[in-house]
């Protein structure tokens, strides 16, 4: 992971989890502006970042609002002025959330937000899957998912130079698994508050012309613009394609701010991760904590000889369609597995995405859905074990297995 | 349809890049207010309830409708003490 012993010496260990790492990196990152709402599993943000408000520790105005619908709306108009703005929430939260959630990215406002994945109600559950931020995918808003408390930590800086970026101007939301992660004390190495400062630097903005002339991209007295007005048949749907192409190009700005973070920390995360893919004949694929577990199965099964290997997603919106088909390239069989459901579709998102990526492509791998850990689930290294066994004799089991299997589930 | 921009001239963030004076929404009305000049007492009072800016107080102390802009609301009408605005369907 580190390059050496000197960069491991210039950062501070400390015992966090999830929650607090994202707290944490946020009072050194110290946005203008914090709207809100607590909400199990996030709640632990809301409460540490408010004793660093009490406490003196930042400046931010820390806004204590009434819901979540209010928390991004006081997002909006904060980072619409020119602040940087945060928040957080989950699952019945960012559904409240949904209307100005197109609103921040359609009005381009690079606004930060922590997910801790929760299952969505009804019938009521706190515990992990993706279902909340998987129904936001096509709001516009670049989806990172984290696989650990460093993940977390690291990807709450490095978000603000992706999100402010001149071609990019797009809202981020950053995931990680509710409880597994956000509840779970891990070590995690943080940089000083001056490194992180002088990464994130200063909000910058693009120059527009307004109708008084040139100005930057934000509400200023001096020379008034107005955002988010009125914009019907003429001119809305060229605004929503510039912003779909905003997040294509944010792939590359991605890959190149955590280049550079990765010089200051030695740790390189990257659009996907890929693990013993090289000579695999048998892959997975997911998101989050679970890639975790997947890694000390795929260690397993590899020290008894069996190719297997493992890709973590962790930029889920803009799509790594590109890296995605080079890194599969080799494999016969792939089992995607997804902590969602998508209710009377062909199957869940992830493999949505991916078997429509590949149908361009001539060398195309069988592909399995797998479907865990809903409301909480735990999925086990055996259950991840059979997985892997099911898909090395999958030429056995072509006309038996589905398209999508459920992982631990009662039938 | 010509004369509109294309996807590229276009700023980011959806920015108008007209003022809303170039939009002029006086024709949304169907009513328009006339000023029996003869009548008013320049009290500009519908100069002020204007919800839309339309009407303007001129040199001579008079107000004076910008038909531009104005939707027909006939707020200033109700307000005028002397009742000196008569609201007019436009034909």
């Amino acid at each position: 992971m580190y390059r050496d012993d000197s960069e491991k010496m210039n950062q501070k260990l400390l015992g966090l989890n999830g929650d607090e790492a994202a707290a944490y990196a946020i009072k050194q990152v110290n946005p203008e502006v914090v709207a809100a709402y607590p909400i199990t599993p996030q709640t632990i943000i809301v409460e540490r970042f408010s004793e660093y408000v009490a406490n003196g520790l930042v400046d931010s105005e820390f806004v204590a609002v009434e819901s979540e619908h209010s928390a991004l709306s006081a997002c909006v108009g904060a980072s619409a002025t020119g602040a940087r703005a945060y928040t957080a929430t989950a699952a019945n939260g960012l559904a409240l959330m949904w209307e100005i959630l197109y609103i921040a990215s359609g009005m381009r406002q690079p606004i930060i937000m922590s997910i801790a994945n929760r299952a969505l109600s009804g019938p009521l559950n706190i515990h992990n899957d993706h279902s909340d931020s998987m129904g936001a995918r096509d709001s516009g808003w670049i989806q990172i998912y984290c696989e650990n408390c460093q993940e977390v930590y690291d990807s709450h800086i490095t978000a603000w130079r992706i999100a402010e970026n001149i071609n990019v101007q797009l809202p981020i939301m950053i995931c990680f698994d509710g409880f597994t992660i956000s509840h779970t004390m891990e070590n995690v190495f943080t940089l000083n508050d001056e490194i992180v400062q002088n990464f994130i630097g200063k909000r910058v903005f693009p120059k527009i012309t307004g109708h008084l002339g040139e100005t930057d991209l934000r509400l200023n007295p001096t020379c008034p613009i107005t955002m988010g007005a009125m914009d019907l048949q003429d001119y809305y749907f060229e605004h929503k394609v510039q912003q779909h192409e905003a997040l294509l190009n944010s792939l590359e700005v991605i890959e190149s701010v955590e280049n550079e973070f990765s010089e200051i920390t030695g740790r390189e995360y990257g659009l996907i991760q890929s693990y013993m893919m090289e000579d695999a004949d048998v892959a997975l694929i997911g998101m989050g904590s679970v890639m975790g577990t997947t890694k000390y199965v795929v260690d397993q099964l590899r020290s008894n000889g069996i190719k297997v290997g493992l890709i973590k997603i962790r930029c889920y919106r803009p799509f790594p369609k590109e890296k995605l088909v080079k890194a599969i390239s080799n494999c016969k069989v792939i089992g995607i597995i997804e902590k969602s459901l998508s209710f009377g579709s062909v199957g869940s998102p992830l493999y949505q995405d991916i078997k429509t990526v590949l149908y361009d492509y001539e060398k195309k791998p069988l592909i399995i859905g797998y479907v865990h850990g809903l409301g909480g689930r735990d999925t086990s290294p055996e259950n991840l074990k059979q997985i892997f066994q099911d898909l090395l004799k999958i030429d056995n089991l072509t006309k038996k297995i589905g398209n999508q299997q459920y992982i631990g589930l009662r039938e | 349809m010509s004369k509109l921009k294309k996807k590229s001239e276009l700023e980011p963030g959806a920015i108008p890049f007209k003022s809303s004076k170039e939009y002029e929404t006086g024709d949304w009305g169907i009513t328009y207010p006339k000023i029996d000049y003869n009548k008013c007492t320049k009290c500009t009072l519908c100069h002020f309830f204007c919800p839309e800016g339309a009407i303007n107080v001129r040199e001579d102390g008079y107000t004076e409708v910008d038909y531009r802009y104005c939707k027909g609301c006939g707020i200033c009408s109700h307000e005028c003490p002397v009742k000196c605005i008569e609201m007019i369907v436009k034909k």
